[in-house]
């Protein structure tokens, strides 16, 4: 009985010190992620960044996406959704960050589309169509070809202008930005320069309802 | 002499039960020690780090269920499965300090089993705790076979 008890005790400390450490370490990590977006604040938007919605609107949802990342084609149509709920309210400014194989060949291809001002439109298409060129044992970004048809966009131009060197240089831009924000996974998000510490739509609407109420 | 009954407590049961105890209490930690660097941290385990977890795990279960009741046939189970996962800890030690050279390797997305991802104080890595944890593991296991296996 008595060694009963003393396993079960300290099974339950060692469990409640696993808790303890990863609660601290947790609080901890959201400082210092706090701390790194207000000092790096520069590097959250750049003046060739895409953005969404009302210009005017004083609450920016700033996200950090890899169009070949399941989770961001997921999170995407909520994206939109916070936006409509608190229409001309809120913004959103996208960031690449290609870090599956095959991605920065699509972030040429949205980059591309954008001169056409056909952005918006090719990124719903890429989102719709990943599971067909994003698999991730063999990505074939090229396939997303087959899939940009209904977008409009002028193929052979789009073709054409995502070899210019100025896209490599944005996407090693954002990369780098991305980096110096500490932003390790996508999607990552930051709202009005507040990173979103703990994942998830809960913790995300949360975060742009507080914005909002400051704001307005 | 007699042949030990499965299940039955061993003569000096009770220093006997401490040390299988003590080999639980280090599993465990070690097992919550290296979810806590991945799950909590973040840090992605090596090729070599995911062996060496293979054959932590399972020793909590073992030694948890050869305690109650003592069952010295238990050290049959846990010992090999302590010395499997000590070759690889030692393995990865040398290969981290830089004793046996790393094969080169593609780029990948992969962990490098060489990069150093956490130095506690300086100087505690995580292939020396595993090494130490293992040899702890060994050593005490050995003393309960010795005491209870005349």
């Amino acid at each position: 009985m008595k060694k009963t008890f003393m396993v079960a005790t300290a099974g339950v400390l060692l469990v409640a010190a696993f808790i303890i450490a990863a609660f601290l370490y947790n609080t901890q990590k959201a400082n210092d992620l706090s701390n790194t977006a207000y000092q790096n604040a520069e590097f959250l938007v750049r003046d060739y960044s895409p953005t969404k919605g009302d210009p005017g609107a004083k609450v920016t949802i700033i996200e950090f996406f890899d169009p070949a990342c399941e989770t961001c084609r997921v999170f995407y149509p909520f994206v939109e959704q916070l936006m409509e709920a608190n229409s001309g309210q809120v913004n959103l400014v996208l960031r690449y960050t290609p870090l599956h194989d095959g991605s920065d060949y699509v972030v040429r291809i949205l980059e591309a589309a954008r001169l056409q001002g056909k952005f918006w439109e090719t990124l719903e298409a890429v989102f719709t169509s990943q599971p067909a060129w994003a698999s991730h044992g063999q990505p074939q970004p090229e396939k997303l070809w087959m899939y940009l048809g209904r977008t409009g966009l002028d193929i052979e131009k789009a073709r054409k202008d995502m070899r210019s060197p100025e896209i490599t240089d944005r996407i090693r831009q954002d990369i780098s930005d991305a980096r110096q924000l500490k932003v390790s996974k996508t999607p990552g998000f930051f709202v009005n320069g507040k990173p979103l510490v703990q994942f998830g739509y809960e913790q995300l609407q949360a975060l742009v309802e507080s914005e909002v109420r400051n704001q307005y | 002499m007699k042949e030990p009954v499965f299940g039955q407590p061993a003569a000096d049961g009770q220093s006997a039960w401490v040390l299988i105890f003590a080999c639980w209490l280090l599993a465990s930690s070690a097992t919550l020690g290296s979810l806590f660097f991945s799950e909590v941290m973040g840090i992605l385990p090596c090729v070599l780090c995911w062996y060496q977890r293979i054959f932590m795990y399972p020793l909590v279960v073992i030694l948890l269920a050869g305690m109650f009741p003592l069952d010295r046939n238990v050290v049959r189970y846990a010992l090999p499965i302590a010395v499997i996962g000590w070759g690889f800890a030692v393995y990865h030690y040398f290969l981290y300090r830089g004793y046996i050279p790393e094969g080169l390797q593609p780029c990948g997305q992969g962990v490098s089993c060489t990069e150093i991802n956490l130095e506690l104080f300086g100087f505690i890595t995580i292939p020396m705790l595993s090494i130490l944890t293992y040899t702890t593991l060994i050593a005490l296991l050995s003393a309960f076979l010795k005491r209870t296996h005349r």
